[in-house]
């Protein structure tokens, strides 16, 4: 069915009459505050990239969890902040994406060249999950995707081809030089938050962002104005699970070892909520922030122990109460800021007299 | 110009022939509910039909049955002589079919001109320029242009129930489903949408109508049904509607004119 117009006698077509756009109106999607925004993130990288030259290994083995954490935040982002689709299970594909890199492993590819393959494992996975979960929504989708996760982890625990409970090793790369194989690891990691949170905004900013914004926020108006929601709220979900696939064969690649338990934990979710909600969700900029924050709490705090997780806690609440949309969301929203635009600025348009 | 094309219960296809949109014999039933019972209606091109009812008379869920929201138990939407009955709403949306909800439903994470832009491109298959063109003509037709960038969570009432006006028009409809789109407004509020709503029509598009506000439904429609208890109790003009006795009895109460 293509037609526009069914039917015979045709009906007039529905232009707006007159009084409708006679001037061209001008919309704009870029700014200059973006221009020097994405430059600066090139320069950025560039630098990151350079940084295990410089500052040596030792020092950049930390920022490869930084860029982990940034690339789940921004994936995250995107199923919930855009989608609509909030998720306590992507935790299932950091293990699908980790123990497929094993495997691949095994069968002898080298684990840096297995890593687009463990992502397109990941995103396979994601389809058919997805026929599960598709019909819910909200809360009920959030704890079914929890249940599959804890079921992939069951399962695992149970396979001893899989390693059981006590998991497996990836035994390729304990014989390389550890200074080449952390230098690699972190240029991989870099290489997949670009991918991650660049190839995340590309998408929120194509027609396909359109789409998510729309369902997201009102699923039932969106399918009335010929969104396909189904086939948005899919394509979310299994790119999402792509990005979290390289994640986790990341985490193996970067760990040298992965057990069920450490993988297919809900603490990875509940990271991934708190660094989204604290930066601001539904942005950009947020997840990124977010990360930061997290990463750096990680690094100063996390020797208290349970007192670490007490003032993550109490961050959260802090700024769910003070600033509900998020650290950058208070900015963005107080001063109209927004350094990477995803959106359809009218610019000009003729003024009625 | 007005093709009155009245229909009784039965299943025969006279009637249809020439309506863009038809209902035939459609049933709902909630429960225990009988919601409708055999509903038919038949509308030509280019006709304004308003609906009216008491509450619980099933409009809102004839209306929704028609633009794909909810597939009836029994009977078939005819859209353009096309059975869409199995169509769902979206792909309706792209055929022509346009609708407003009852209870605003703007895209809250959306700008204005966003949320025409969406209908634009996917409910009328525009790309670019013709989808901005056609998204921002939808909001200048409803009074929504100076407020193009403001993010549609900040709209009043009134706003909210013009973008969902202008949020139809955006898909170029051939068929404008409207779902009490004058409730809760004031009267100058009211008659300025019935301008827009006027104007929309004499661009020859199609139009269903259900409404409470008969003064502002007497100014479009050349047409009029009545549904009460899930049946269609009347089909004519407005005026004789008014004055119709099984309609003030089940209806009107012969207070309202």
């Amino acid at each position: 069915m293509t037609m526009k117009r069914p039917g015979t006698p045709a009906p007039p077509a529905a232009r707006p009459p007159a009084a409708g756009a006679t001037a061209p109106v001008q919309v704009s999607r870029w700014s200059t505050a973006a221009t020097v925004t994405t430059a600066c993130a090139a320069v950025a990288v560039v630098l990151l990239a350079l940084a295990p030259y410089v500052i040596g290994t030792n020092l950049t083995q930390p920022m490869v969890t930084l860029f982990l954490l940034a690339a789940m935040a921004s994936l995250w982002n995107l199923l919930a902040g855009y989608a609509g689709m909030i998720s306590f299970g992507q935790q299932a594909y950091l293990g699908i994406g980790a123990y497929a890199l094993y495997l691949l492993g095994r069968a002898g590819i080298s684990p840096f060249a297995a890593i687009p393959l463990a992502a397109a494992a990941a995103a396979v996975a994601a389809a058919g999950i997805f026929l599960i979960l598709r019909r819910l929504s909200g809360g009920y989708f959030a704890v079914a995707s929890w249940v599959v996760a804890e079921c992939l982890f069951l399962y695992v625990t149970t396979q001893g081809w899989l390693g059981g409970g006590t998991g497996v090793g990836l035994q390729q790369l304990s014989s390389m030089v550890p200074v080449v194989r952390e230098a690699d690891t972190y240029w991989t990691a870099l290489a997949v938050l670009v991918l991650c949170a660049g190839g995340g905004y590309l998408l929120v900013r194509s027609r396909f962002g359109l789409d998510s914004r729309a369902t997201g926020g009102e699923p039932v108006a969106a399918a009335a104005v010929g969104v396909e929601v189904q086939r948005t709220r899919r394509l979310a979900y299994v790119l999402a699970a792509a990005g979290f696939g390289a994640i986790g064969a990341m985490l193996i690649i970067s760990g040298l070892y992965i057990d069920p338990a450490s993988v297919f934990n809900i603490n990875y979710s509940a990271d991934m909520l708190f660094m989204v909600v604290i930066g601001g969700l539904g942005t950009i900029e947020g997840p990124l922030i977010g990360a930061l924050i997290l990463f750096a709490a990680q690094q100063v705090f996390a020797q208290y122990g349970a007192w670490y997780l007490v003032g993550i806690g109490a961050l959260a609440i802090a700024v769910v109460l003070l600033a509900p949309a998020g650290l950058w969301g208070m900015v963005s929203g107080r001063r109209g800021w927004s350094l990477l635009p995803v959106g359809y600025r009218v610019r000009s348009h003729r003024r009625s007299p | 110009m007005i093709g009155l094309a009245l229909e009784s219960g039965d299943s025969t296809v006279s009637g249809t022939d020439n309506a863009l949109l038809a209902v035939r014999d459609v049933h709902q039933q909630f429960g225990a509910l009988m919601v409708l019972t055999g509903v038919s209606l038949a509308v030509p091109p280019g006709q304004a039909v308003g609906v009216v009812g008491p509450n619980g008379a099933g409009k809102s869920t004839l209306l929704d049955i028609v633009a794909g929201g909810r597939r009836p138990d029994a009977g078939r939407i005819y859209l353009g002589g096309t059975d869409v009955t199995a169509v769902p709403a979206g792909r309706r949306t792209r055929l022509g079919l346009g609708r407003t909800f009852q209870v605003p439903r703007p895209f809250p994470a959306l700008t204005v001109f966003e949320n025409a832009l969406v209908a634009a491109v996917r409910g009328a298959g525009l790309r670019r320029r013709a989808a901005y063109q056609v998204a921002y003509g939808a909001l200048e037709q409803t009074g929504l242009a100076a407020r193009a960038n403001t993010p549609a969570r900040q709209l009043t009432l009134l706003e909210r129930k013009r973008l969902e006006l202008a949020r139809a028009l955006a898909t170029e409809p051939s068929v404008l489903l409207l779902d009490e789109i004058a409730g809760g407004l004031s009267e100058p509020e009211t008659d300025a949408l019935v301008g827009t709503i006027r104007s929309v029509h004499a661009a020859g598009v199609t139009i269903v109508w259900v409404e409470h506000i008969m003064r502002a439904l007497t100014q479009v429609v050349q047409r009029a049904v009545c549904l009460a208890d899930g049946r269609l109790l009347f089909d004519g003009t407005p005026e004789e509607m008014l004055r119709d006795q099984h309609v003030r009895r089940a209806y009107l109460g012969g207070t309202v004119a």
